[in-house]
């Protein structure tokens, strides 16, 4: 794969991973947005929305309150939804696979976005005696670095994924040696677990929550058996 | 005395600022974020945010209060983001009116805290799961990939722009008397109605995207649902010493191992 065959997709890596924290903040980073616009970006939306769908279920867990530590999940779902829209959809472990390389993308990026919050303070600290004497040039500067930073950020963490996983995926499920249907089943499992648990620790606070959650359940497992 | 005279001055109806000064403020406020970091957090977003207001003050760009407003304002600050335009619509509205130095100090100090609680509560722990559980039940239902995209980013944004907006009207017009709109009902009582909502909306949507991702003929389908349910009470039960995509991350490494390998 040559570097222009992957630009559309670090620049949209680019652009949802600074949807994050830096700008706009209107969760098209939310992986159910970012891994479809991926998908159709490569031509097939619906396998983009299944990986969303799966990283949704793990990204509900995390609630990205102010100085925590999270994964980013922006630029890790477009890698994720672009490696498993690409062409291996229907191959046994391709969904396993592009999720696990979803995931390291997720903790790498979230490492990277720690890294830039240091290299903002350091700067911030470079321009303090400016900033303290009200120079609004040293204000819209540090913003526009800030921003510019986290925009290359996010589109260099997906550039060096793409770099990575594109080859790595497709090797990785040519070895595949599980039936499909046991490999999609537990992935199912795993991030269905993980999202009953988020709901249950978010919500355990609200009164009624866990009884309106078995209610919800009922209603669920009906829908499912009568469709 | 000053203190005196600032509190006259906030009797007085705040005089609306001019509407391109408004948008400014408005349009930068989706970017408040921009240079976010560990020392000084959201402090020069603040500042940032609050530049086009501060040139009416007396003197303009070039005015000694401009400098010394932008010079208090780049300081450390806290606050959710949505509703960071509550802290800069005050803080612009206090140094217009001409509020003492000190009291702005303080009241600054005093600010940070309630906003970003409230705004954790009602955004990242309500809202945003609420939208996220509406998209993945219209996911698990069957819906095409647009009109699962548009059904999450447009409740959610209606929410998030929304909060934006009220925030900044609601902080210039009432500058250091913020406080009582933050005890408006819809913020005290909404985390508590969305999360009840979002609460049976996630007991809806898991099992029916659970069933959709396992696709046609359902294979497994009841040890799946049993093994979620396990896993999801032990994850409840352990999950604050673990967090649940750490977990996903280790078990698919030795699954992708076995798989591989064997």
């Amino acid at each position: 794969m040559i570097f222009l065959d992957i630009l559309p997709i670090v620049i949209l890596g680019a652009v949802l991973g600074m949807d994050v924290v830096t700008f706009p903040q209107a969760m098209i980073s939310r992986p159910i947005v970012a891994a479809t616009a991926a998908g159709a970006f490569i031509g097939n939306a619906p396998a983009g929305l299944v990986m969303g769908a799966i990283l949704e279920l793990l990204a509900l867990e995390m609630l990205p309150f102010g100085a925590s530590r999270y994964p980013e999940w922006g630029s890790a779902s477009v890698v994720g939804g672009a490696l498993y829209a690409a062409r291996w959809e229907d191959r046994p472990g391709a969904l396993a696979v592009s999720l696990l390389a979803a995931l390291v993308t997720a903790m790498v990026s979230g490492w990277s976005m720690v890294k830039l919050r240091r290299l903002n303070a350091s700067r911030a600290a470079a321009l303090r005696d400016r900033l303290d004497s009200g120079s609004a040039d040293a204000v819209i500067g540090l913003q526009l670095f800030g921003l510019t930073a986290d925009l290359f950020r996010g589109g260099a963490v997906t550039f060096v994924a793409m770099l990575v996983f594109t080859p790595l995926v497709p090797a990785l499920v040519a070895r595949w040696a599980t039936d499909e249907r046991y490999s999609r089943a537990a992935v199912v499992a795993v991030v269905a677990a993980v999202a009953s648990g988020a709901v249950w620790k978010i919500f355990h606070s609200v009164s009624n929550a866990r009884l309106l959650f078995v209610a919800g359940l009922v209603i669920g497992a009906i829908l499912v058996v009568a469709r | 005395m000053t203190t005196g005279s600032a509190l006259d001055t906030r009797k007085v109806p705040a005089a609306p600022l001019p509407v391109g000064t408004w948008m400014r403020i408005f349009i930068r406020l989706f970017a408040v974020q921009g240079s976010w970091n560990y020392e000084t957090l959201l402090g020069n977003g603040i500042a940032f945010c609050m530049e086009p207001a501060l040139r009416l003050l007396p003197g303009g760009r070039a005015g000694g209060k401009y400098c010394e407003a932008i010079g208090r304002q780049a300081r450390y600050f806290n606050a959710h983001p949505y509703f960071a335009g509550v802290a800069v619509g005050a803080l612009a509205r206090a140094e217009l009116d001409g509020v003492p130095p000190a009291m702005i100090e303080r009241f600054r100090t005093a600010l940070g805290g309630p906003l970003g609680s409230v705004g954790d509560r009602l955004v990242w722990a309500s809202w945003l799961p609420l939208c996220s559980l509406l998209a993945l039940g219209a996911f698990g239902y069957g819906a095409r990939p647009l009109l699962v995209i548009a059904i999450f980013l447009t409740t959610y944004n209606v929410g998030h722009l929304f909060l934006r907006a009220w925030g900044l009207r609601v902080g210039l017009n009432k500058g250091l008397r913020v406080a009582d709109a933050l005890a408006h009902p819809v913020l005290r009582r909404g985390p508590q109605v969305v999360g009840s909502t979002a609460a049976l909306t996630a007991g809806i949507a898991i099992p029916l995207a659970a069933s959709r991702l396992i696709g046609g003929g359902r294979f497994l389908a009841a040890e799946i649902i049993l093994a979620a349910m396990f896993g999801g009470v032990l994850f409840a039960r352990f999950g604050g010493r673990l967090e649940g995509w750490r977990m996903s991350l280790a078990i698919l490494v030795l699954f992708v191992l076995f798989s591989v390998i064997r």
